[in-house]
């Protein structure tokens, strides 16, 4: 009693959605007369078509797989975690502490601590709403929103009167020591032997985030906590008669959520920006959301689905720097993607499993 | 197919002609005609899934049939929605009532149809026609009481005056009697004769057949979605419907030898629940169950068998306030929780009431829902993650031996029909050779087949030497298969009977809260009762 084959539901459905959001935006690019078929070629070309553009836009993949794997662990344990971008900026905080604190002699050294410190900082930030929602039932969606504002708050106070380098006017911590400086993407392939992204922001945490994929699918598929998340996540009253305790799951699952989307720090903070500076997360948080939407909360899933965002970011910053495209339109084709591909999903999928039904019933 | 004419009205107040609707490959009407005449008590009577609920859907909006058409008084409706079914003059008043808790009683029966922008003339509207219908129809509720306060017979009442200040002709009522004490019951019996005799047109859904013949003038029976007979009530008997319903003869008798009933496995004294909104739902309850016995545990739902079944279960409901002594094997169980896994180590297992909602995770597969509640058990797991193979295997082998179809582990709980989702659970607990199965309903919503099946299963436990508890609502399953009888009613055991030695009548009067000797004229069963004319 499938209702439509698996590959339309993972496959066909997001494509679908994404041809109806180019579709739109590409009428809205002829309406303020520019050229859609050309707008496509600069966004291709810019974030897929060189080295360099894959570097920006494996930059912002990196982001955003963290970010997706953090809303879609608490997803399946039935909570929307909506502070991914206030978990991110804490995590952020984490790395500079744990980088700024002890002199690191190498950075191998250093990845897995300042790894352990987003993770730490960002569990944390999400244990707050996750107590909340578990022991008084104050509804997760609201809190988490309500702490992405108050991380805003906390950083700002933090980088301008605690962490802001002696004589500085910048609100920002001081550079992270040299030898922390994550290899770049670009740094890797010359060790190698070859040219590859040079001046590009992506680097070893691409790899990492690939491996966070790996783990967080063992984790919810194959481990006995992910079953109990997934149960829980289905049925609460179920969850109780299996003897798994709702406080537990709720808490658990939002500190692996808050530690995944802290985690994006390594990238942002320790990789790229290599010191910690006022809203450091950009959005990050929030694009996480539609990632994992639209990767069906799998991780595969959320790779290819971060990937997208990644090249509309890259290319979307390419299209304002060749044409005279205003960059808020680049914000409306992503609202678009976001809005086909998360929201309006449904308005995809049911004329589509209609059309399945009908197909299979003249098939029997 | 015979169609009983009404009552001296040429066309009939509902008509349907070759209505059909399909949910996928599922069949859950097929061709129905069915005509009720004006003024009469039509039963629709048929067991679970037979397809009644989906075709009072129809009726109602809820649903477009997929071909067939309505007639309302002779005339063709098209019903798109519950709008057009209420501006066609059909109220429906569904099994779990469809009410604003913290809503009174007057604003409930406005809600949705205000006469303007202001509540105040709706209101004052709503509050003499409310006195009117009370006094003609013995609906006395009081109209300012919120309706989380009113007892489950007072807010079916509220249902009922909501559909009729709608200016409902045509009542339907969906298993109305399933959460009502007999007395309440006979009260709505009233309600409903005196709507009948002023004119209004009733259909009756239920699987009760002492119902249909104590109140019906006409009764159409479904089965596995058919419409298979229409007949006059006077014409018909309880067996004649019974058999009509399964479509064979009922046989519902388990061979099993007598009891050897050994040692006390479980000792409940004075167990007493006071709920979160400080409702006291069991009052004391003294149970003993010996190994190798059956207890089953009859009464009307909602009398305190859930929160007794959920407190040995080891998970009773937050908030609630628990005092008394429970025992298993001699010792005490913890009555803090919820803990439900810690019960499953001391051996406990259970079959809860629900499967679709506690038993089982749709979602899950079968294999999947084979360990559930035992994800912990040291044969489901391999180091850190759990070990999918041997899960697998296991249901595999449990799918088998209690005969689920389709043999598929990969298919997730929800494609599997009503009695196979149950036998995966039955396996799931009964396999793990529990020293005492609680288990709630264990055949609610299940096929035949399927019951004489779990039946045979629970009995062999009893056999091997374990305790079982039974809970159910259906008398005839009690009856087949408990060592012993006790009755709840109100939160306490009204009394014990051997099955042997207890009546029908006799258990009915203590599933009512009578006890036995007493003679209460206004409480009698209906059968004794005299009929009352309007």
């Amino acid at each position: 009693m499938e209702r439509m084959p698996k590959w339309a539901d993972v496959v066909l459905t997001p494509l679908i959605s994404l041809a109806l959001a180019f579709g739109i935006s590409a009428l809205v690019i002829l309406a303020i007369g520019e050229s859609p078929a050309e707008a496509l070629k600069v966004m291709v070309e810019g974030a897929l078509g060189s080295s360099y553009g894959w570097g920006f836009t494996l930059y912002y993949t990196t982001n955003f797989i963290f970010t997706g794997l953090a809303v879609m662990v608490a997803y399946h344990a039935g909570l929307f975690n909506i502070g991914g971008e206030g978990q991110a900026a804490m995590g952020g905080l984490g790395v500079a502490l744990v980088l700024l604190a002890v002199p690191w002699p190498h950075w191998a050294l250093a990845l897995p601590a300042a790894m352990v410190g987003a993770a730490v900082f960002g569990a944390l930030w999400a244990l707050i709403p996750a107590w909340l929602q578990a022991k008084r039932g104050s509804h997760i969606v609201i809190t988490t929103i309500m702490f992405n504002f108050i991380a805003a708050a906390l950083l700002n106070y933090v980088l301008v009167n605690l962490l802001r380098p002696v004589g500085s006017m910048d609100p920002a911590s001081a550079r992270f020591a040299n030898p922390t400086h994550l290899p770049k993407l670009t740094d890797m392939a010359r060790a190698l032997g070859f040219e590859w992204g040079k001046n590009t922001p992506a680097n070893v945490s691409f790899f990492v985030a690939i491996l966070s994929c790996l783990l967080v699918w063992l984790l919810i598929w194959r481990s006995r906590l992910g079953y109990e998340i997934r149960a829980f996540g289905k049925s609460e009253r179920g969850a109780i008669y299996a003897g798994i305790s709702p406080v537990r799951i709720t808490v658990i699952a939002m500190l692996i959520s808050g530690a995944l989307a802290g985690m994006m720090a390594i990238n942002n903070v320790m990789g790229e920006a290599q010191r910690l500076v006022l809203n450091a997360v950009e959005g990050a948080g929030f694009i996480g959301i539609a990632v994992a939407l639209m990767g069906r909360n799998h991780p595969f899933g959320i790779l290819l689905a971060a990937l997208l965002f990644g090249f509309l970011y890259q290319g979307g910053g390419e299209l304002a720097l060749w044409t005279t495209i205003p960059r808020e339109l680049i914000v409306v084709i992503q609202a678009l993607v976001i809005l086909f591909t998360g929201a309006l999903d449904n308005m995809v999928r049911m004329p589509l499993e209609r059309l399945f039904a009908a197909l299979r019933r003249k098939g029997a | 197919m015979s169609v009983p004419s009404g009552t001296g009205s040429p066309s009939p107040a509902i008509e349907l002609r070759g209505i059909s609707k399909a949910f996928g490959p599922v069949q859950a009407n097929r061709d129905i005609h069915l005509s009720v005449a004006r003024g009469t008590i039509h039963g629709i009577i048929g067991e679970n899934g037979a397809g009644k609920s989906t075709l009072m859907s129809i009726l109602y909006g809820f649903y477009r049939p997929d071909s067939g058409d309505i007639l309302i008084g002779g005339k063709p409706v098209a019903i798109t929605d519950s709008q057009s079914a209420i501006r066609a003059g059909i109220g429906m008043v569904f099994q779990h009532f469809k009410l604003v808790q913290n809503f009174t009683v007057l604003e409930n029966v406005i809600l949705g149809a205000e006469d303007g922008g202001l509540l105040r003339p709706s209101l004052a509207r709503a509050r003499g026609e409310l006195k009117r219908l009370a006094s003609e129809y013995e609906l006395q509720v009081d109209p300012d009481t919120l309706v989380e306060d009113l007892s489950v017979g007072h807010q079916q009442r509220v249902e009922i005056l909501k559909a009729l200040y709608r200016q409902a002709d045509i009542l339907i009522l969906d298993e109305p009697t399933g959460v009502l004490t007999p007395a309440e019951a006979d009260h709505l019996f009233r309600i409903l004769r005196g709507l009948r005799d002023e004119g209004k047109t009733i259909i009756l859904i239920t699987h009760k057949l002492r119902e249909i013949m104590e109140i019906t003038d006409n009764v159409s029976v479904m089965r596995r979605g058919e419409m298979v007979a229409s007949v006059r009530t006077a014409e018909t008997s309880p067996s004649q419907l019974a058999e009509l319903m399964v479509g064979r003869k009922v046989l519902l008798r388990v061979e099993k030898t007598p009891a050897r009933p050994g040692a006390p496995v479980l000792e409940v004294r004075g167990l007493k629940l006071t709920d979160a909104a400080g409702v006291e739902r069991l009052r004391g309850i003294d149970l003993d169950i010996r190994a190798g016995e059956i207890l089953g545990i009859a009464g009307v739902a909602g009398n305190g068998q859930s929160q007794l079944l959920e407190i040995l279960a080891g998970y009773p409901e937050p908030g609630a306030k628990l005092s008394g002594e429970v025992r298993l094997k001699g010792e005490v169980l913890p009555l803090s929780g919820p803990d439900a896994g810690a019960r499953r180590e001391a051996g406990i297992a259970h079959v809860p009431e629900d499967r679709q909602v506690e038993g089982l995770i749709m979602d899950f597969s079968a294999w999947e829902n084979v360990a559930f509640g035992y994800q912990d058990a040291p044969e489901f797991n391999r180091g850190l993650l759990m070990d999918q193979p041997a899960i697998r295997r296991d249901a595999a082998g449990k799918m088998e031996r209690y005969d689920v179809r389709p043999p598929n582990p990969e298919l997730a709980a929800r494609n599997f029909s009503g009695g196979n989702q149950q036998k995966i659970v039955v396996a799931r607990e009964i396999e793990r050779n529990p020293d005492l199965l609680l288990i709630g309903q264990p055949t609610r919503g299940v096929d035949i087949g399927a019951i004489e099946f779990i039946h045979r299963r629970i009995v062999e436990l009893r056999d091997a030497g374990k305790a079982v508890l039974l809970v159910s609502v259906e008398l005839d399953e009690i009856m087949a298969l408990a060592d012993r009888i006790a009755v709840m009613f109100d939160g306490r055991i009204m009394g014990e009977r051997l099955p042997g030695e207890a009546t029908t009548s006799d258990l009915g009067c203590l599933m009512a809260g009578i006890e036995p000797g007493t003679v209460m004229p206004g409480d009698m069963l209906p059968e004794d009762q005299p009929e009352r004319a309007g």
